[in-house]
């Protein structure tokens, strides 16, 4: 890479669907700003570059490092440090880096139980079981690949972050803000958020910014979505019974789900300063449950019928317990 | 955490302005309360060196913090080590909390920066292995410590006092209270439900152990309330809704409707004479005589405006009569008159709402309800009463005849697993005196069964002796059965006791004509709803609650509401009227300094970060939370919170934050608590595993690796 | 069924073969009802095991599941709640939000792999001191039974003074290279790690 006066920029997925890369190219147009802002050093899924040319910078050389997606193997946990030795700002991008997102949810199942799930399904043809293995000896040599860790991490359990973007993806809108924000303080013409601020997101929950009339809360029931004939559109949702995570989740989406009816699942990860995302949920579902008998008060929860899954859906990873026992408690794995 | 950043809300920064923090750690020996079972010395040893990264400066050991030496060593380390946090480990923070915030107040810090943990009660007192217990008060000390960590300095809030009272209640208790607040220049406002005060001893006949008429003693204080230039006088009312807190209270009272017009009526009693309707009187008379539809419930009532029972008027219920707008010359009869709701606002409220008597039909083996000549002890003051049913005449249930043996039976609901385990304190010097005027209107014998003689107070026992001398006869045990089942020579149109003797040893069967129940009391039905609404608690049994239940029995829990009187349990009358004069007393004392310092522990929603779900909405029973529609957020009005910190915990974005146990202090403590296991050394915890050790790199086998192809 | 963590270690210190486990429980009190009768239950001398370290807040209604999530993230065995029995709070109703908080707590924290015998609840009003120790002691029993939960911390975030980076070159796993002694195509290797 030939030497450039402008800020470098890496962007790199680590255990990712992509989809936080997608929306970074739906900032549309605005694409070519950040290329023309930027010399960028690292985007696997949109340009060639090599992990060679990130270890011959030096340390800070990297002005901004954007990771999404989670540390689901060592490589990721390898890379994550390198970058973050090479950086000057790391960005933690999207609800992978930040709190885990969908595949934290792997961390209710041991490796083993992830291995088999994968590998010994009835539709797969594995007559031998074989599993991934860290080394293998093709005929050129020994590969080393990359050790499926027993937990999923987010990237500040591995590495210290600077910045967090929300979001499952960021919303476009969003991430261009946070992006523009940040080439007006790498130019001196705009403040430098403090460290471990969140950007892209608003300083409140979805409910900010929902146009859904609301009332005090009293919930007799819970209901899936599919069980309601007609949803008022109108109407708070959780008031209909519908368990919105709306309350509970950063503003900063625009509340895009609830206004299209569908309860908000919570991408956009914890309120700001909030360390367990489904503790808060849980304590302002069950503190306005219309019930006081535990007989009835039962009754009701038994409306979610997935609890881990409708308080941690995206948060698992970066909550306080971080996984369910079986992913670090086994027999004799 | 989860890489959502920090904000002043949830985020664990120190107080704002305090560089290091320095605390200093005392523990206490109390002298061998706390350090015969917990090694205190070892406990500031530990903490000096264990805790030193969480900025102990100072750990010491002393035999009783409390004293003034030993409050001594806190102030001066404050001002000569530059302390700015203390944790005490003694004995309870509901005993000297206080004690040791105002020492560190002395010494010019803020109080809100020390901490109280208790290894005495929580540690010393209630374990024996002094391993396993120093391990726990090292534990609970470096809860404290982290806690006080993250301690804000705090101002108490003050508040102004209203010098207006409440009194809810028109018996003996309330009349002593609103008198004594009157006496003393300050308004009240005394609400009674009936019609008329005066409460259960308007009813009775004699009162122990003096034998004074009670109704004698009572009409002059019920008449000096009824009267009084500073008591408000509100009867045949109930107090529907109360807002607020201590020094500003906002209550509701329900007037009720008496269709007569207070103003105008002269008490001259023509109305009740001429209305055709009579009823049983179930309240006063209790059930034994008649009253009409409209009544005055007793000739000494106060106020004299008699009231319309509704329910049995002929004009309400036909539409026809009206004699007594016929013949009132006052023209005071209002059959339109509603129901009146009136907002008063006072500083503090005085609940003594009594008692009520233990429903004798639950004990169907007495026979009470189903033959006629077993009565209640309330039924026995009637006919005891000169004014009563039977113009005082002790008379069967025929109304002529005389009995010739009676007997009095104690504790019926009381002292029973059945029913009331409690001691109703009254019921044996009110069988005591039952047996006396039996043999003073008749003449006849007198058994009383009895379980205990329980006579305590000033001149009881000298009662009992005396009842004794007049022949009254002593029967030990509690009767199995009261049964006209006569089969023995002279049981025939009797009633029959059965009961075992235990001081004689035997079973008798002793027959008599007139079985008195000493009911037992018990709380009023309605008392638990009424305590709700003035925001005290009852107990399990439904006796409204005293603050300490030796030194604090008139106060309550809620600041500015006291009890007093049958309301917090059964009490003879000087307990009663003490009661009421020592709650009186305190509101007093309180109107007097005109201002009070509240705890400041207070929660308060930040509008930034407060989304308007509303869910907080309803978490507050004290209605603090509102909602602004135009800012679209939650607000919490300081004054009506009263620190509970439930919404605190409900709110889905941990926009409410509450002084005194914010989450970060809390959290801080639980990590505090969990530093130490339970042998004393640091807590033995497991890690996660990985993969990829990187600590050592030694790779950990894969159960399932296939064999490396080749 | 016997259940080993992949890297685990004793929770109490002592050396015996036989040493019983002693459970360490975080307790909730209020400051109303459940902590004055653990300060009862102390006035009284009544004894019961010391596995319990109680936390004083004003209110059952102030019970944060993140309090308790964080009780067990820290290491505790077991967590106990306490409060006013329903309908004798002396914030009048707080309790009950503390109850629907706890029926949801357990059903979550049993999908999680917590069983429910380790979060308990027990109302105990001021007076029941006595009643207060006998719950304390059986809570204790319980947990004693189901062993240690032991969640762990992370490792991983906390290893200082070891070079991390070091470790893994030694295992040649940088970009896809081969350790030294292999003479692989560095190329070919790194197509296999994407």
């Amino acid at each position: 890479m030939s030497p450039s006066a402008k800020p470098k920029l890496a962007i790199f997925g680590a255990a990712s669907c992509g989809g936080c890369d997608v929306a970074i190219v739906n900032i549309h147009e605005h694409i070519v700003d950040v290329a023309n802002a930027f010399d960028i050093v690292l985007w696997p899924t949109v340009m060639d570059g090599k992990y060679s040319d990130i270890e011959a910078l030096a340390d800070g050389e990297i002005a901004v490092t954007l990771v999404s997606g989670s540390m689901r193997t060592d490589e990721t946990i390898h890379l994550a440090r390198l970058l973050r030795r090479k950086s000057q700002f790391m960005v933690s991008f999207g609800s992978c880096a930040g709190e885990g997102c969908i595949p934290g949810l792997a961390n209710l199942s041991s490796r083993q139980e992830i291995l088999d799930t994968a590998f010994s399904t009835p539709s797969t043809d594995n007559p031998e079981g074989l599993r991934p293995s860290w080394e293998f000896g093709a005929a050129e040599g020994v590969l080393h690949l990359p050790e499926f860790e027993p937990l999923l991490r987010t990237l500040d359990q591995v590495v210290d972050v600077d910045y967090t973007i929300p979001g499952c993806p960021p919303e476009s809108g969003q991430i261009w803000a946070a992006l523009e924000a940040v080439v007006k303080a790498l130019n001196g013409t705009g403040p430098l958020p403090p460290k471990g601020s969140v950007l892209g997101a608003g300083e409140s929950t979805v409910c900010d910014e929902c146009g859904r009339k609301r009332d005090v809360k009293k919930i007799g029931r819970f209901v899936r979505i599919q069980q309601v004939a007609e949803i008022d559109p109108e109407l708070c949702l959780l008031e209909q019974g519908l368990p919105c995570n709306g309350p509970a989740t950063r503003s900063g989406c625009g509340a895009l789900c609830p206004a299209a009816s569908a309860p908000c699942i919570g991408c956009y990860g914890a309120a700001p300063g909030v360390i367990d995302y489904g503790a808060r949920l849980m304590s302002a579902f069950a503190s306005v449950v219309d019930a006081t008998e535990p007989a009835e008060i039962d009754r009701v929860l038994d409306g979610i019928a997935d609890p881990v899954g409708q308080f941690y859906r995206f948060s698992l990873a970066g909550s306080l317990l971080r996984s369910g026992r079986s992913a670090w408690q086994s027999d004799g794995e | 955490m989860n890489g959502n950043g920090h904000s002043p809300v949830e985020g664990a920064a120190p107080v704002p302005g305090e560089g290091e923090i320095r605390i200093g750690v005392y523990v206490c020996h109390c002298g061998s309360n706390i350090a015969g079972t917990v090694d205190v010395v070892e406990v500031a040893r530990w903490a000096a060196e264990a805790l030193k990264d969480q900025g102990v400066v100072v750990a010491r050991e002393y035999k009783f913090m409390c004293s003034s030496p030993g409050q001594e060593l806190i102030t001066d380390d404050i001002r000569n080590l530059g302390l700015n946090r203390i944790v005490v480990a003694a004995c309870s923070p509901h005993l000297h909390e206080n004690t040791f915030r105002t020492a560190t107040a002395r010494a010019g810090l803020n109080p809100y920066l020390c901490e109280l943990v208790s290894v005495r009660e929580q540690d010393s007192w209630v374990h024996t292995d002094r391993a396993a217990a120093t391990a726990k008060a090292k534990a609970i000390l470096a809860g404290g410590v982290e806690r006080v960590r993250r301690n804000a300095p705090l101002d108490a809030i003050t508040v102004d006092i209203n010098p207006a009272t409440l009194v809810v209640g028109g018996g003996i208790a309330g009349i002593q209270a609103a008198l004594e607040i009157a006496d003393a220049g300050f308004p009240v406002y005394l609400v009674e439900k009936d019609p008329s005060i005066g409460g259960h001893m308007a009813q009775f006949d004699k009162t122990f152990p003096t034998l004074d008429c009670a109704a004698c003693i009572l009409t002059p204080r019920m008449v000096s309330a009824g009267t009084h230039p500073n008591i408000t006088l509100m009867t045949w009312s109930e107090v529907t809704h109360v807002d607020g807190f201590v020094g500003n209270f906002t209550a509701t009272i329900r007037k009720k409707a008496r269709y007569v017009d207070a103003d105008l009526c002269t008490g001259c009693g023509v109305c009740a004479e001429k209305c055709p309707k009579k009823v049983i009187d179930e309240v006063y008379e209790a059930g034994l005589g008649y009253r009409k539809a409209i009544y005055t419930p007793f000739d000494q009532a106060v106020p004299r405006t008699p009231v319309i029972d509704r329910e049995n008027c002929t004009y309400f219920e036909k539409g026809t009569c009206k004699a007594c707008e016929k013949f009132c010359e006052a023209d005071a009869i209002r059959f339109d008159q509603q129901d009146e709701e009136v907002t008063i606002k006072v500083g503090n409220i005085i609940m003594a709402t009594g008692y009520e008597l233990f429903d004798a039909r639950r004990i169907a083996q007495y026979g009470y309800g189903r033959l006629p000549n077993v009565f209640t002890s309330l039924e026995f003051e009637r006919l005891s009463n000169s004014a009563g049913p039977t113009n005082g005449r002790i008379v069967l249930r025929d109304g002529v005849t005389e009995p010739k043996t009676v007997g009095v039976i104690h504790c019926v609901g009381s002292r029973d697993r059945n029913f009331n385990n409690y001691c109703s304190a009254i019921c044996c010097m009110q069988s005591l005196k039952f047996a006396h005027l039996v043999k003073e209107h008749t003449g006849a014998t007198v058994y009383n069964f009895y379980i205990d003689m329980r006579t305590t107070a000033k001149a009881y026992d000298e009662f009992y002796q005396r009842v004794m001398e007049e022949g009254t006869l002593f029967v030990r045990g509690k009767p199995a059965e009261v049964t006209e089942a006569g089969r023995l020579p002279g049981e025939e149109g009797k009633i029959i006791v059965q009961v075992e003797d235990t001081l004689a040893g035997r079973q008798r069967r002793i027959p008599v004509d007139m079985v008195v129940l000493s009911v037992g009391l018990q709380p009023r039905a309605d008392a638990k709803e009424l305590a709700t609404r003035l925001g005290i608690s009852c107990s399990s049994d439904g006796w409204a609650i005293e603050k300490h239940p030796k030194l604090d029995p008139v106060a309550t829990m809620t600041e500015g509401v006291f009890i007093a009187g049958c309301v917090s349990g059964p009490k003879d009358i000087p307990s009663s009227v003490a009661q009421g004069a020592a709650a009186a007393a305190r509101v007093l004392g309180r109107i007097q300094q005109k201002q009070m310092n509240l705890e400041p522990i207070k929660a308060s929603v930040h509008p930034d970060n407060c989304s308007g779900c509303r869910i907080c909405n309803t978490m507050c029973p004290y209605n603090a939370i509102s909602f602004l529609e135009a800012e679209g957020v939650s607000s919490i009005n300081a004054a009506m919170c009263q620190g509970c910190g439930t919404c605190v915990a409900a709110c889905p974005a941990g926009a409410i934050s509450g002084t005194g146990f914010s989450n970060e202090q809390v959290l801080a403590q639980i990590e505090g608590l969990l530093m130490v296991g339970s042998d004393g050394t640091p807590l033995k915890r497991a890690v996660f595993p990985e993969a990829h050790p990187h600590g050592n790199g030694h790779r950990q086998p894969d159960a399932v690796e296939e064999a490396v192809q080749a | 069924m016997s259940v080993q963590t992949a890297i685990a270690s004793e929770t109490t210190g002592t050396v015996s073969q036989a040493t019983t486990f002693e459970p360490v429980i975080i307790g909730f009190t209020c400051n109303w009802c459940s902590y004055r009768a653990a300060d009862l239950a102390g006035t009284a001398r009544t004894k019961y095991p010391p596995n319990v370290r109680l936390i004083r807040l004003m209110c059952s209604g102030r019970l944060d599941p993140t309090f308790v999530l964080k009780a067990f993230a820290e290491g505790a065995d077991a967590v106990l709640l306490t409060g006013c029995h329903p309908g004798e709070c002396h914030y009048i109703e707080q309790n009950y939000k503390a109850l629907r908080r706890y029926r949801l707590l357990r059903r979550t924290l049993e999908g999680m792999g917590i069983e429910p015998a380790r979060i308990q609840l027990v109302w105990a009003s001021a007076a029941e001191g006595v009643r207060l120790a006998g719950e304390i002691a059986r809570v204790t029993e319980e947990v004693r039974a189901l062993g240690p939960l032991n969640w762990p911390k992370d490792l991983l975030a906390e290893v200082d003074g070891v070079d991390l980076e070091a470790a893994w070159a030694a295992t040649g796993g940088d970009s896809g290279d081969p350790p030294p002694e292999s003479d692989a195509n560095p190329d070919a290797a790194s197509e296999a790690t994407r």
